[in-house]
């Protein structure tokens, strides 16, 4: 099939991460040719989402990476003229490493356990067979889709998770309820529902005081689908530079978004709700009267300290920390905002910093809800999957699991002219977008990256319970020695569609200074007990038990400057991946930039025309006929069609 | 057509679309109204309950057009009223829905309270809903108030206690809620009203506060608590004298016999025996029907007057503007809003709460504190600059009645105060000295007609205008009114009335400079003895 593929193109992105996404999304909206490619088997790069197996899977991917052969560079150098030379691109993903798994669950069943998980592989391999098939999620009804249609759907739920587009194919089948498809699946694969409960009494067998219902290894394995374990943990500013993109080109339809329902500190060995909206303030406990009151001016200061100038000028060039013991704050409420509101550090941050920080994060208040922060449901892995939607919705052309061989340069323009792919075959094009990872030892030589250290665990409770066991919660651990990076932890529940029923999923994230698990384990410590070592008694009490757990760490090439690179033509524009920063703020840039510098006179990312505009002008015509019935139907439903495209993120 | 009676489906149909791009239309509404009611009469009920269907979901429709149209809710709030079995768990749904879209559209809060009282939810459950509300935002007056509505009808209270009062445990806790409030916002309004509302501001009840019998005068004079009309048909007010019912004409002391606090009644037409100073004594009695109340009064031998009365320390009349029983409450509220106010000192709703506690607790105590803060409290909301003086000027006289209460004698010092306007005069019943010298009047207002025992009124250097308060004072003899801003002799004329004005002194004021002006005034005024211009 991959010897059909056109040779002509005019933009050729190797990588599926957020960036390269973003910008095949641009490019074909505007009109180019775009062959987007990735030699891994599911979209996003390191930026991708995982079911539990699939993540299995990845693991032991990288464990094994070293003994992938070495291809004979033969294949292709023939197809080299002489007038060109060749860059070989890498084969081998250097940018995962240190990767440790713990798994505190009961893996008693362990046979089984084996056996599913083996199948299951075994599906999404066969399934995946041909280049077509997104992440290994075989089951699918978009298997059916061949890329040749130019219109397949890269995102995996896209089907269910917007029935607009559904809508527009004419396909009703295709978007079933969520619930529904769930259920169909229950029938599918049975022993989700019916198993947990023949499994409940081994369970109680086995940890005979232990009352509660204890998820298993085997379940996690069994309800793998359940989970989509994102590499990196992100959330969406509500007025970032994310949001404000997806709603422009309209790539929001194509995912939906839970809002972030808290906002946590970590204080004194305590895990408290840092009241950060107004209704927060007035409805918290646990700040005093006088506490309200000096916070909620605080705050309402940093919304416009520009304004008032005479408030901060003498401590400018302090630290924010210091600013804040100046201002009457009592010691909870200078934590709460250096640490999760701000999400500074306390001992380089300076003042003037730290108010922008604090009014940013205040203005992304009360867009979509009582946070700033926006989460796409299915993990964060969508994203880039929803812009390679668009893409292909504009003739963008997408093979996963193609790996490209090397760029192919003219001596004489120094410009790469085409790429070779796996096949040997020559795919010309203008310009050519990589992936850093993709780039070779030799033209990387001078790059000096950054490590990001991760975290990810499957535990049995919240960090802090509250009245609904669905809460979304962001938690800044500051560090115990200044100067070290603060500990961003990031709590999933079921209905983010990111883990099991009864089970949560918790990402830590910080800049490396060691390995992952040697940066991580103290926060993890702090906030959880292994499963194993829970004291039965004290229900009330206890922390969260860690069911699994996985440490690695994830290279940081986003503070590499183009400069850095050697050797590389001007026409090859490489792009980053994941930072270790909060938002997706940087990825935004990148691409924009990036664009702008390729196609100086074209507008980033513009709203696609409307499909529904189209027919209600040819409606308006025929409506002057009829009489005014129609217009006033019309009418009635305008105000809702606009409330939707103001917001159409809200869930 | 709605003249020709042409009130059929055509007619909801056509109104339909007019009222579906433009609800607020309110003759269509009637004609759909006159529609309706017309196919009630002639369709069979199935075709009735589609036609209500249709029109439930037409009105929806409406409002989501404009949810603030009063001819739709009302239109609503019609239909549901005549239907047989109206769905009200769906109504309120619906205001649920409405609620969450604007939290503050007083028109679905209307029309909820009409379907929580036809459908007679609890109040519990309404107040959990005002509660989710609030939590959401706070700055909402419709939902404060539904709170005031809710909770006395969730506690009432036996009926001796004031209306509208708290139980101390439901009291303590709505305090708490609210000054989450306002200390996280203490910018809006809403809460602090709502506040004012929790502290009590309840009326003070009917009473017959005070009996005067004067013997010279021939004259019994009572006072009630608020202005009532009495006469044949409203309030009716019995005199007995010595045991035997007189039968008396009761007139207010301008004659103009509209509700007043103070009613007189002359006694000339009684037998001469009932005010002779032969009789060791004569004891009269005032039964006020309606009120359940009476006072008596005895005429000892040698004495001109009279009088009963309750006094205002006892009644602690002047703190009706904040009257929850318990001070402890008070005090801790005190003690809030003072912390609030130090980091909010320019917030004049802390700053007015601040002074009506003050006064509730103890306004002799806090008088000096208490004129601080209206100070500060002036300097930062000039815009109500006036209103803050007659409220400062309402308290310090308040003040002075109490002390002089206190010192158990009938003058009053209200000299150098910077008043702004007189109240509480019906409460100077019995006052014989008043000075009013040094002040910032513009007036004499007529309610100064109810000081029937006063001798002598000193107003000089203020801005006094106008004079008409000064009439009818049976008793007054001297008046002085130097630098004023009296422009013309005709101002004086409602002295005349005085029957014993012996003195008066005008010197200072514009009208001294006419020419004549002494002679004019002594054709105004024959029995004016000596005239000081």
């Amino acid at each position: 099939m991959a010897d059909n593929l056109p040779t002509e193109f005019d933009v050729v992105i190797i990588g599926t991460g957020l960036p390269e996404s973003i910008l095949a999304a641009a490019c074909s909206r505007s009109g180019h040719r775009v062959l987007h490619v990735d030699s891994r088997s599911y979209y996003g790069g390191n930026w991708a989402s995982f079911s539990f197996s699939g993540l299995l899977s990845w693991l032991k991917e990288y464990q094994q990476n070293g003994d992938t052969e070495e291809e004979t560079a033969a294949a292709w150098q023939d197809l080299i003229h002489e007038t060109e030379e060749a860059i070989a691109l890498c084969k081998k993903d250097e940018t995962i490493q240190h990767t440790e798994v713990f798994c505190y669950a009961s893996q008693n069943s362990g046979d089984s356990v084996h056996e599913i998980g083996a199948l299951q592989k075994n599906a999404s391999s066969v399934a995946s067979s041909t280049f077509t098939e997104p992440l290994p999620s075989a089951e699918l009804p978009e298997e059916r889709h061949s890329y040749v249609t130019n219109n397949e759907m890269p995102a995996k739920h896209a089907s269910e998770s917007d029935s607009k587009i559904s809508v527009e194919e004419g396909d009703v089948e295709e978007s079933p309820e969520k619930e529904k498809y769930c259920g169909d699946k229950t029938c599918i694969h049975p022993g989700s529902d019916g198993d947990k409960v023949e499994n409940k009494p081994i369970v109680d067998d086995d940890n005979n005081q232990l009352k509660r219902n204890v998820i298993t290894y085997h379940q996690m394995v069994q309800e793998s689908r359940r989970f989509n374990i994102d590499l990196v943990s992100k959330l969406l500013y509500s007025q970032g530079s994310l949001i404000d993109l997806l709603i422009k080109s309209n790539v929001s339809h194509y995912a939906e978004f839970k809002n972030v329902t808290r906002i946590l500190a970590f204080r004194e060995g305590k895990v408290e709700q840092v009241p950060c909206s107004r209704a927060d303030v007035f409805n918290s406990k646990e700040l005093t009267m006088v506490e309200k009151r000096v916070l909620m001016k605080f705050l309402t200061f940093c919304l416009d300290y520009e304004q008032h100038p005479g408030e901060y000028q003498d401590f400018q060039q302090c630290l924010f920390s210091e600013f804040l013991k100046t201002k009457k704050l009592t010691p909870n409420l200078q934590h709460f905002i250096l640490h999760s509101i701000a999400m500074t550090s306390e001992s380089s941050c300076t003042t003037l910093d730290g108010l922008k920080a604090t009014k940013n994060f205040l203005q992304c208040l009360g867009r979509f809800g009582n946070t700033p922060f926006l989460f796409p449901l299915y993990g964060q892995g969508e994203i880039p999957q929803c812009f390679c939607r668009m893409c292909a919705v504009f003739g963008g052309i997408y093979c996963l699991r193609h790996t490209i061989q090397c760029l192919v340069v003219d001596k004489e323009s120094r410009r790469c002219k085409a790429v070779i792919d796996r096949f040997g075959q020559r795919i010309n094009a203008d310009y050519f977008i990589v992936e850093d990872s993709y780039l070779n030892k030799e033209t990387c030589s001078d790059v000096q990256y950054k490590q990001i250290s991760r975290a990810v665990l499957i535990t049995d409770q919240s960090i802090l319970k509250a009245d609904s066991d669905q809460q979304i919660s962001i938690l800044i651990v500051p560090p115990v020695e200044p100067g070290a990076s603060s500990v961003r932890v990031i709590e999933l529940c079921s209905s983010t569609m990111t883990c099991m029923k009864d089970t949560y999923l918790v990402h830590l994230t910080c800049e490396s200074s060691k390995t992952a698990r040697e940066d991580l384990e103290s926060v993890v410590k702090k906030l959880f007990t292994p499963l194993t070592e829970t004291e039965v008694d004290k229900e009330e009490l206890r922390k969260p038990s860690l069911l699994w757990a996985l440490y690695f760490n994830m290279r940081d090439s986003s503070g590499v400057s183009r400069s850095s690179y050697c050797g590389l033509p001007c026409n090859v524009y490489v792009c980053s991946g994941p930072d270790s920063g909060l938002g997706s703020e940087h990825a935004v840039k990148l691409a924009e930039t990036m664009f702008q510098e390729i196609f100086p006179s074209e507008e980033f990312c513009p709203p696609p025309p409307n499909p529904e505009d189209i027919i209600f002008d040819g409606d308006d015509k025929q409506a002057d006929a009829p009489g005014t019935h129609t217009t006033t139907v019309a009418n009635l439903e305008s105000p809702e069609e606009s409330k939707k495209l103001e917001s159409p993120l809200q869930s | 057509m709605r003249q020709a009676g042409e009130l059929d489906e055509s007619v909801l149909e056509l109104t339909s679309q007019i009222l579906g791009a433009n609800p607020d239309f309110a003759t269509l509404w009637n004609c759909r109204r006159e529609v309706l009611q017309q196919l009630e009469a002639q369709k069979s009920p199935e075709e009735l309950a589609a036609l209500v269907k249709a029109e439930l979901v037409f009105l929806e429709s409406c409002l989501r057009v404009n949810p603030k149209s009063y001819g739709t809710w009302h239109h609503r709030c019609w239909l549901l009223g005549r239907l047989p079995e109206p769905n009200w768990a769906r109504e309120l749904e619906l205001c649920a829905r409405f609620l969450e879209v604007d939290e503050r559209n007083f028109h679905c809060w209307d029309y909820r309270r009409f379907v929580a009282a036809q459908a007679a939810v609890p109040p519990a459950e309404e107040l959990a809903f005002t509660d989710s509300l609030i939590t959401r935002n706070f700055s909402n007056y419709s939902s404060w108030h539904y709170r005031s509505c809710l909770l006395p009808q969730l506690h009432p209270q036996p009926d001796s206690s004031p209306q509208g009062r708290l139980p101390e445990d439901v009291l303590l806790k709505e305090l708490e809620l609210v000054q989450n409030a306002f200390f996280t916002d203490p910018n809006d309004q809403s809460a602090w009203f709502y506040h004012r509302w929790l502290l009590g501001r309840a009326d003070p009840q009917d009473a017959l506060r005070c009996l005067h019998v004067s013997r010279d005068e021939a004259c019994v004079t009572i006072s009630f608590s608020r202005p009532l009309l009495v006469g044949s048909g409203t309030e009716t007010l019995l005199l007995v004298a010595d045991q035997s019912p007189l039968i008396v004409e009761w007139r207010t002391p301008d004659g103009r016999n509209r509700p007043s606090h103070v009613w007189c009644s002359q006694l000339c037409d009684l037998p001469a025996a009932s005010l002779s100073d032969q009789l060791p004594q004569h004891t009269f009695r005032v039964i006020w029907t309606a009120g359940d109340a009476q006072k008596e009064c005895v005429l000892l031998k040698g004495r001109r007057e009279a009088w009963c009365r309750d006094s205002a320390t006892d009644e602690q009349l002047f703190r009706c503007e904040l009257s929850v029983e318990k001070s402890t409450v008070l005090q801790s509220e005190l003690k809030s809003c003072k912390e609030l106010q130090e980091l909010e000192p320019e917030n004049k709703w802390c700053l007015l709460t601040i002074i009506l506690l003050m006064r509730a607790l103890d306004p002799l105590l806090y008088e000096k504190e208490t004129l601080q803060y209206f100070q500060t409290l002036k300097a930062v909301d000039p815009m109500r600059a006036a209103y803050l003086d007659d409220l400062r000027s309402k308290f310090l006289l308040e003040n002075s009645v109490l002390k002089m209460e206190y010192a158990e004698v009938r003058v009053l010092h209200l000299a150098h105060k910077d008043l702004t306007v007189l109240c509480h005069l019906e409460q100077l019943l019995l006052v014989t000295h008043l000075d009013l010298s040094h002040n910032r009047l513009r007036t004499l207002p007529p309610a100064l007609a109810a000081l029937r025992c006063l001798q002598v009124l000193q107003a000089s250097d203020n801005s006094i205008e106008s004079l008409d308060g000064v009439a009818n004072l049976p008793q007054l003899q001297e008046l002085s009114l130097c630098n004023n801003r009296l422009q013309q002799p005709a101002a004086l004329q409602s002295l005349a009335s005085c029957p014993r004005l012996a003195l008066l002194d005008l010197q200072g004021n514009p009208l001294c400079q006419e020419g004549g002006i002494l002679d004019h005034l002594a054709k105004l005024l024959p029995s004016v003895r000596s005239i000081l211009t």
